[in-house]
């Protein structure tokens, strides 16, 4: 992948996170989008994508639900983990010659997305936040940076020309020569998080670092450590410090699990926990926690019917 | 016979109504509810469904208009236990306290305001359907124990009654066994339908659900153990018994209803107290203390 070559971008996704870089990108490349719903790339082609909050301007972008009427050198997965498999089935067939990035929670995306296809891969693990107010209007709310690193076919200085892009539109990027140690420490945060939240009912706020739920926060946060340990991963950031930190903020997220339950939508906890829980096993640590936790969710997932 | 069934919700109501077609025995309620206790004073109190009874029962809010009893019967909600002994207490001045309430410590918060205390566990569930109707959900034995100093006989007498009301009794010396086994029961299910959302039968029929649940009853037994204490039987038979269509499948664990109605749990005395006792007798209860966090974790989430 040349980093001078992508001047054409698609996002595969329009969620938050996917809206959020489609609206920033479009400032410094073509924007296309790859949306689901007709009338999902109705409004975008109609109304432009209108990016508030820490931002405020609309930027013109070209949607549409097949793939085949979309060119880029660079496409951004920025689904749900629940709708990955079916997307990455889509994108199967188009975008020769181009390299794809993941922007995804949890574990294994890349190798969803790259059994549909031989692109380049990168990998990315975002941290930045937003509301989604529509279609076509989305909400910058957490400045923080999205981090990418070379997974297939790739080097550093590709996940570095992609960084650069992001920055250069407005939104935060680093490169990693190894992303895996990003990615782990979300990953164990976001499989303690986000499904204590989810079970719970509780916006991530103080009680996750005192009482009621910090011993188990960080009894979730230890086993997710120690499978890292045994899979040769030397964590980025403690997620236990992450946890505390995020709690001291003021203001309390509300983890997308948790709006998903509410909502009675699937999870994402097969990429998350699931994920966390199959790498522990592959190590043989066992994370009788997490795997209480992944338990819950999907038992509560199947309550809604 | 005068028996006074202190805390008059689904479990107490079976009590209540069972007892009242009983010639010898004289039945009163006490309970915290007004529309509950006036249609048991106007229509009688109801059950349907396991067994369909109206029983002549006589119902107050008011502690002071209980005459002395010899048997008390008491089915509150265990954090309200307290509240309840310390009102009613003076009409068991001469009589005997049972407690066929859930979890543990019931008995020691008892004995603080009478003197003779008859530790229970009963297996019977229903809901209240409406002020004066319970519908009862699942049939089941009562096993009852002397607690500290209490005559056997006593305990007998009310296990007779019982028995002949339709809610069949055991008096045993050791009631323990039968309390650990129906904590545990409840410690590894009730928080479990709580979270999630499930029925009983749905529970158990998920096998990595089903897994959390053994771990749960396993770190009880081990704790039951450490104590001395001799199951009368194995929680998991009657957790899968329990799973069954006929039994009580469909059953919503009253915890989950707690949840639904975002009413105060009974977690600190199931799973909290495995974790309490576990504690004083060097048992970890790592699966025990997740679940107890999380659903005091549901219980904060209603303070936003």
């Amino acid at each position: 992948m040349a980093a001078a070559a992508v001047t054409r971008i698609c996002v595969a996704g329009a969620g938050t996170i996917g809206s959020l870089l489609a609206g920033y990108l479009a400032r410094v490349a073509e924007v296309s989008v790859l949306t689901r719903r007709e009338e999902h790339a109705r409004a975008l082609n109609e109304q432009g994508l209108r990016v508030t909050g820490r931002g405020d301007f609309t930027s013109r972008v070209h949607a549409s639900t097949d793939p085949g009427e979309l060119a880029a050198d660079l496409v951004v997965v920025a689904c749900k983990g629940s709708d990955l498999a079916p997307l990455a089935q889509r994108l199967s067939g188009h975008f020769d010659g181009a390299t794809v990035m993941t922007v995804l929670n949890g574990l294994g995306a890349e190798d969803v997305v790259g059994a549909h296809g031989g692109w380049p891969l990168l990998s990315s693990v975002t941290f930045m936040s937003g509301t989604r107010h529509g279609d076509a209007h989305v909400e910058y709310i957490l400045d923080t940076a999205t981090w990418i690193g070379p997974y297939r076919d790739t080097t550093r200085a590709d996940a570095q020309s992609v960084a650069d892009l992001i920055v250069a539109s407005g939104l935060k990027a680093e490169a990693f020569d190894d992303l895996r140690p990003a990615q782990w420490s979300k990953l164990i945060f976001n499989a303690t998080v986000n499904s204590v939240a989810a079970l719970t009912g509780l916006p991530h706020d103080p009680h996750f670092a005192g009482e009621p739920l910090g011993p188990l926060v960080h009894a979730l946060v230890d086993e997710g450590k120690a499978a890292a340990h045994a899979a040769g991963v030397e964590l980025w950031e403690d997620p236990w410090e992450m946890n505390v930190l995020a709690t001291q903020r003021g203001h309390a997220h509300r983890p997308s699990m948790l709006e998903d339950v509410e909502a009675h939508r699937p999870t994402e906890i097969d990429l998350i926990t699931g994920a966390l829980v199959r790498e522990a096993e592959r190590e043989g640590v066992p994370v009788p926690l997490h795997r209480a936790l992944y338990a819950l969710i999907k038992a509560k997932e199947a309550s809604y019917s | 016979v005068r028996i006074c069934v202190v805390g008059c919700g689904a479990v107490g109501s079976l009590f209540a109504a069972n007892l009242a077609r009983l010639d010898d025995v004289e039945v009163w309620a006490y309970d915290a509810s007004q529309p509950h206790v006036d249609a048991i004073n106007t229509g009688g109190l109801r059950l349907s469904g396991a067994g369909e009874v109206v029983g002549s029962v006589r119902a107050t809010t008011d502690a002071q208009e209980l005459p002395a009893c010899d048997f008390g019967i008491v089915a509150t909600k265990t954090m309200h236990t307290d509240a309840a002994i310390a009102a009613t207490a003076p009409a068991f001045a001469d009589g005997y306290v049972a407690t066929v309430q859930n979890g543990l410590g019931n008995e020691e918060t008892l004995a603080q305001h009478v003197a003779r205390v008859i530790r229970g566990t009963t297996f019977p569930a229903g809901k209240i359907l409406e002020p004066g109707h319970v519908q009862w959900d699942v049939k089941g034995d009562t096993t009852f124990g002397p607690f500290g100093d209490t005559p056997f006989e006593a305990v007998q007498q009310l296990a007779d009654a019982c028995t002949r009301g339709g809610m069949p009794a055991h008096a045993v010396e050791d009631a323990r066994g039968p309390q650990w086994r129906k904590v545990i029961f409840n410690a590894s299910t009730n928080p479990i339908g709580a979270l999630t959302g499930l029925t009983h039968g749905r529970v158990c029929e998920r096998p990595d659900l089903r897994a959390l649940v053994s771990g749960l009853v396993d770190e009880g037994k081990a704790v039951a153990g450490a104590q001395g204490i001799v199951l009368d039987a194995d929680p998991e038979d009657l957790i899968d018994h329990a799973a069954k269509p006929e039994v009580a499948y469909d059953h919503k664990a009253s915890m989950l209803q707690d949840v639904e109605a975002r009413r105060p749990t009974e977690i600190d005395y199931l799973n909290g107290g495995i974790v309490r006792f576990g504690r004083e007798h060097g048992v970890p209860t790592p699966l025990n203390e997740a679940i107890w966090a999380l659903v005091k974790g549901v219980e904060a989430a209603w303070q936003q």
